[in-house]
């Protein structure tokens, strides 16, 4: 608390991005742990929470004669505007936020403090829900070709790998060893995904340290046993994810890729997916383009282009397929490294497996496979993350791009999932809320030392707790697509890779389709669910009296006039909301703005506002501490996407006054 | 004519059918006069393509030794390569299709043809009259009257024999109005608002001309639909140094001066041949098989086809928003005010009325404001997006306003009672046929053709029962609301359906449909169920509680 130099501010204005006219005047709080917006309105007093691990950045803009503007960015793409009345008073707020939202030390986080009121036995069954060795069991290994190993139980070879690594059978300690001290950080091929059917297997590693020339012998045997692991085939596929410039720049470093004449029987193979650096860029340029106030098709095209964002989202995507390709239709293992094989490698091996097995695209596989192939291989979730006050330069959104893989496949294979896109939504905001202990640290050796699962809840049990607001209603587990091996399209006009708005303006609902298919989907068959148990009682009841009046037949027949089952999921269909600022030229005509709405309006909003408010996650901040009811979403009717009144843009304007 | 004249080769054999995300195909290849058929010898899984040549819309043709190639582009999007063993065969073939898909006879067209081979149950000419739009009217108010000023086309040829007009404005006035009218559109009722009494009407461009024109009449008429007191708006699809221009020409605007309770809005849209050229961008966008993302992103951006979505829908919304919102009464135009005026006047009633939002209204609306209205659909669709020829009046007007549509029926998935599918059919009919419905220009060279009597109309075969539930939304559920879609760029998306129909592996979407459908279809007779259990019962109960007694 010591870092709150403000803990209350009132009359602060909160302002819509797209409108000005819809600001409202509330209570600015600060707290150990959140920001919160309580709006002044009598009824409602709908609350705004951020998680102080949220905030990306915040912005002290100039003061001007209603106030003193601060603009807080946050890492799950919520943007909020705050007009606070005093200079002083805005000050002491963002140097408060600025210590708050950059914790030096893990126990700063949200995760040390959160308590969702479960026993300690609660607790550990949540720890359990993923369990790896159960996975790589369910893959098929140990078998006669992997084996697990031990080399590195006290995290003695490689400290950013986890103690239980798969490796072929032929793979000697002293081969791994060997291995390891020729690849970046030592981080040596080890299995990631292993084909059942056809013996072909996924390993991941670092770059080898071949610099020019430089070789290893342990290195070359540990490649030979991964091919011979898989009988069928008599080569592998090494797959480098970098662009080809950058390995071989890296080659200057005594880093850099296999060399295809020291390796027998390898296929060495460039995909060009670029660094974390010019991700983020890329990112940042996304945002600008989301943020923008009124945008035109072209502007916001032409942003999109310019970002890269989807360029980069498919080379990632297209190294996954030409993986998945190789294990599933050539029955070829694949060796797959980046530099330190812990970002890229993860992307793509992910991906690979999401399309290989049926099993990653149920709800508890996506877990595991996060897990197996982000978690425990040391993905350095606190760096690029930024948990904590770290260089800004390792921030990077490598698993936020996974995740719209996942959404941008579930597009185009509707009934593969058996989730749907609120779990991805969700993971991703947990990624970086720091609410649960799953993805603390860099390595499962620092998540040990800090003792994470004896101190945190895991995000696995919350989420699994609340599964039926995360199912894909159109999943069916003896569906064709559910089944086997995904094959998408390469071209962009055969597969379209489309902007994800649901995630990037997750909280501008007004551009949302305003009802969710999803949900009413999800609802009827809730519905459906309750009439099949209605039948059976009613089936059952029948047939007793039917027993029991066998003999005398005597039955009046007198209609009954019932209503109609009321459909619980009317209300969702009912959707309303209000126009958006579609021209300028209304507002100087003297009669109602059509912001104000009337009452049917307001009426309206309230029933959309409640819709989710069962999902507390969903309009996020959720904090099941306070007990208070979140309405984070801050304008349910949605914000207008045209002109504002302070864009001037519009040439209407212009025509209106001269005409 | 006798169509024989133009088959020099009627039948080709062991011709190979190429198609994307299918196998090559290899079958007997027949040219009929109106029809090119295509069928698979495969005993195992015989498959036969028709293709109206109406459909064709480009053919090329190439030769490697003696085996000719054909690639026919067609209408509704989709490209189909077959290969045609023997030189002469091939040009035979090519040169029949060629003439045979550019007939310039409209009397030579399939629909004077077709023979259906269904039921004809309610006659589609007759289903959609003004007439019973105007009783329908009359029942909320008295303030409007049919007027059949127009009944012999003589005032305006380019619309109906009857129209809806202001009570208080007679025929007379309506001639002089027509008069100061690009083409003699006088404004006419479009849509009455039901729940404020406001009204939408239409025409064309007032003539001003430069030395500033003006006709009594014809702002006795527009200042009929205004409240006392209050004002109107004039939404001009133009920008306003077009309106200015056009003045020259001896067209115009409503000028403040003369329409002192009237606002206007330029809210411009787009000019029909520019959308034709940027029609052509977007579906050699999407025919592009790179697999470079900057290069389909930046193409997608270049053909600025949705930018002319996003300002239509603006415009709609517009409109839209002055009825609903401000209370005000609309009147729309550009130029002729036969397309986007009726882009706007259709989109604004999608927003504000439930009804366009069923089949039956959407077909009322379709019919109402742009085949009686006037939209020339002959020359807009005479041409798709693959046409070499340069002719002047293609354009896809018609099927950017259904791409609008799409547009609001993705953001509001349960508000429509009709499907995607709905939608993609009226495009295909729009431009090739067997129905006579979306033929000539005008209803006045419908008359002419004697099309209600010579050809069979769309609306006879969709609303039969059982086309209509290729058609229906699972997911309907009737909403009473006006319906204010987002236009931001976010929420706009290429239309897959039409654009990338051919260029997709469609199986997946359609299982999903499939699968929404079997979800609703499974809870509805659940619920029949259970309630004719309930009734059982309940006769049983009641049965057992007289015995007791």
């Amino acid at each position: 608390m010591e870092h709150i130099r403000m803990p209350k501010v009132e009359n602060v204005r909160l302002l819509d991005r797209l409108s000005s006219r819809r600001a409202v005047v509330g209570t600015l709080y600060l707290t150990a742990t959140h920001v919160i917006f309580v709006e002044n309105g009598s009824e409602t007093r709908k609350e705004t929470w951020v998680l102080h691990s949220q905030i990306s950045s915040i912005e002290k803009q100039a003061t001007t004669a209603t106030g003193c503007p601060l603009l807080i960015r946050c890492k799950n793409f919520q943007v909020i505007q705050l007009v606070i009345p005093q200079e002083r008073d805005c000050h002491d707020v963002y140097i408060s936020l600025i210590r708050l939202a950059r914790p030096v030390k893990y126990e700063e986080l949200y995760c040390f403090s959160f308590n969702p009121k479960l026993d300690k036995e609660e607790r550990e069954q949540g720890w359990k829900l993923v369990d790896l060795s159960e996975e790589y069991n369910r893959m098929g290994v140990p078998n006669n070709y992997w084996q697990i190993s031990d080399v590195n139980r006290d995290y003695g070879v490689c400290d950013s790998y986890p103690t239980e690594v798969y490796v072929p059978k032929s793979a000697t300690a002293h081969i791994i060893v060997g291995s390891s001290k020729f690849r970046s950080r030592r981080r040596f091929p080890a299995l990631s995904y292993y084909c059942k059917g056809n013996n072909a297997s996924i390993c991941r590693s670092s770059q080898p340290l071949s610099g020019f020339s430089a070789r290893c012998l342990e290195d070359e045997q540990m490649l030979q046993a991964i091919r011979k692991a898989n009988p069928g085939s008599d080569f592998i596929y090494v797959v480098d994810t970098r662009p080809k410039l950058n390995a071989m720049a890296n080659r200057a470093a005594g880093k850099g890729y296999e060399n295809e004449d020291n390796y027998s029987n390898i296929k060495f193979q460039f995909i060009g997916i670029e660094n974390i650096h010019v991700m983020r860029n890329s990112l940042q340029k996304m945002l600008e383009v989301c943020e923008l106030k009124s945008p035109s098709m072209s502007d916001f095209l032409w942003g999109l282009e310019n970002s890269g964002w989807l360029k980069h989202i498919k080379a990632i995507m297209d190294a996954g397929i030409f993986i998945a390709k190789a294990v599933a239709e050539e029955g070829v293992s694949v060796l797959v490294h980046c530099s330190d094989g812990w970002d890229r490698t993860a992307q793509v091996c992910s991906v690979a497996s999401l399309l290989l097995d049926p099993y990653y695209r149920t709800m508890k596989g996506f877990m595991v496979l996060i897990e197996k192939d982000w978690v425990s291989f040391g993905h350095k979730f606190n760096h690029r993350y930024g948990n904590l006050d770290g260089d800004p330069k390792e921030i990077s959104p490598v698993i936020d791009q996974f995740i719209e893989c996942v959404w941008q496949l579930m597009e185009q294979f509707p009934c593969a999932f058996e989730f749907n896109e609120r779990f991805l939504i969700h993971i991703q905001h947990h990624i970086y809320s720091c609410q649960f202990g799953n993805f603390l640290c860099n390595s499962q050796k620092e998540r040990r030392e800090l003792k994470i699962k004896e101190r945190t809840y895991s995000l696995w049990a919350h989420l699994w707790k609340n599964r039926a607001d995360y199912l894909n209603p159109l999943y069916r587990s003896d569906h064709s697509q559910t089944q086997g091996t995904l094959h998408p399209q390469i071209a962009p006009c055969n597969f379209l890779y489309k902007f994800w708005s649901g995630m990037y303006n997750r909280f501008e609902k007004g551009l949302h389709p305003r009802q969710s298919v999803t949900d009413y989907l999800m609802a009827v068959k809730e519905e459906t669910q309750q009439l099949e148990e209605e039948l059976e009682v009613l089936q059952e009841r029948l047939a007793n009296l039917q027993k029991s009046q066998s003999g005398d037949n005597k039955v009046k027949s007198k209609q009954q006039d019932r209503s109609k089952q009321t459909g619980m999921y009317t209300s969702n269909n009912s959707l309303a909301n209000t126009p958006q600022e579609y021209s300028n030229d209304l507002k100087s005509f003297p009669s109602r703005s059509p912001s104000q709405g009337d009452e049917e309006d307001s009426a309206l909003i309230l029933t959309q506002d409640n819709l989710k408010s069962s999902d507390p996650d969903l309009s996020a901040n959720s904090d099941q501490e306070s007990g208070v009811e979140d309405l984070s979403c801050r304008s349910p009717s949605g914000g207008g996407c045209l002109p504002s009144e302070d864009s001037g843009k519009d040439s209407d304007e212009a025509v209106f006054l001269a005409g | 004519m006798e169509f024989a004249e133009l088959i020099k080769t009627p039948r080709a054999d062991n011709v190979v059918l190429h198609r994307p995300f299918h196998p090559a195909v290899e079958g007997t290849l027949c040219l009929t006069g109106h029809h090119l058929i295509f069928s698979s010898r495969r005993q195992d899984n015989a498959e036969e393509l028709w293709l109206l040549h109406s459909n064709i819309d480009s053919i090329e043709k190439r030769f490697v030794g003696s085996l000719g190639t054909i690639i026919i582009k067609c209408k509704d999007l989709r490209i189909i390569q077959l290969d045609i063993p023997g030189m002469e065969e091939c040009l035979n073939i090519a040169s029949s299709i060629e003439a045979l898909s550019t007939l310039d006879s409209v009397t030579l067209m399939y629909p004077f043809f077709y023979r259906p081979m269904f039921e004809v149950l309610e006659d589609g000419w007759s289903s959609f009259l003004l007439e019973q739009e105007f009783e329908l009217l009359s029942s909320v108010t008295n303030e409007w009257r049919l007027s059949c000023v127009n009944k012999e086309f003589s005032v305006c040829p380019s619309y109906p024999p009857v129209v809806i007009v202001p009570k208080c404005i007679d025929d007379e006035a309506l001639r002089k109005v027509a008069l100061f009218r690009h083409g003699g559109r006088f404004p006419v009722l479009s849509y009455y608002h039901k729940k404020n009494g406001m009204a939408m009407m239409r025409s064309s461009q007032p003539l001003t001309g430069t030395n500033g024109r003006r006709c009594k009449e014809d702002e006795k008429l527009i200042n009929a639909t205004l409240r006392s007191g209050r004002r109107g708006f004039v939404i001009d699809t133009r920008p306003l140094n077009v309106a200015q221009q056009a003045r020259a020409k001896g067209g115009g605007f409503e000028q403040e001066v003369h329409y002192p309770q009237w606002r206007r809005i330029h809210k411009y849209i787009e000019r029909f041949n520019i959308l034709q050229e940027s029609f052509i961008k977007l579906v050699e966008a999407c025919n592009d098989q790179s697999h470079n993302m900057d290069r389909w992103l930046s193409k997608l951006e270049a053909s600025n086809w949705l930018t002319h979505i996003k300002e239509l829908l603006t415009a709609a919304c517009l409109a839209a928003q002055c009825i609903d919102r401000e209370g005000a009464s609309v009147l729309v135009h550009g130029s002729e005010g036969t397309d986007s005026t009726l882009q706007v006047t259709s989109l604004a009633q999608i927003i504000l009325d439930p009804r366009c939002r069923t089949i039956r209204g959407f077909e009322a609306l379709v019919v109402r404001e742009w085949l009686q209205a006037g939209h020339p659909f002959q020359q807009r669709c005479a041409q798709s997006a693959y046409s070499n020829s340069k002719q002047k009046w293609e354009a896809p007007v018609f099927l950017l306003f259904l791409e609008c549509v799409w547009q609001i029926h993705r953001q509001f998935p349960c508000s429509f009672e009709f499907n995607e599918q709905f939608l993609i059919m009226l495009f295909e009919h729009a431009y090739a046929s067997q129905f006579g419905t979306f033929l000539g220009n005008s209803e006045n060279e419908r008359a002419k053709l004697k099309l209600p009597q010579k050809t069979m109309s769309l609306w006879s075969w969709v609303n039969r029962p059982e086309e209509l539930t290729r058609f229906q939304n699972p997911l309907y559920e009737a909403n009473s609301l006006v319906i204010w879609p987002s236009v931001a760029p976010q929420s706009l998306q290429l239309w897959e359906g039409v654009f990338l129909r051919w260029n997709r592996p469609s199986r997946f979407l359609e299982e999903a449909e499939e699968e929404r459908i079997n979800i609703i279809k499974y809870n509805k007779e659940l619920q029949a169920k259970v309630n004719a259990l309930r009734r059982q019962l309940a006769e049983l109960e009641t049965g057992e509680e007289t015995q007791e007694e």
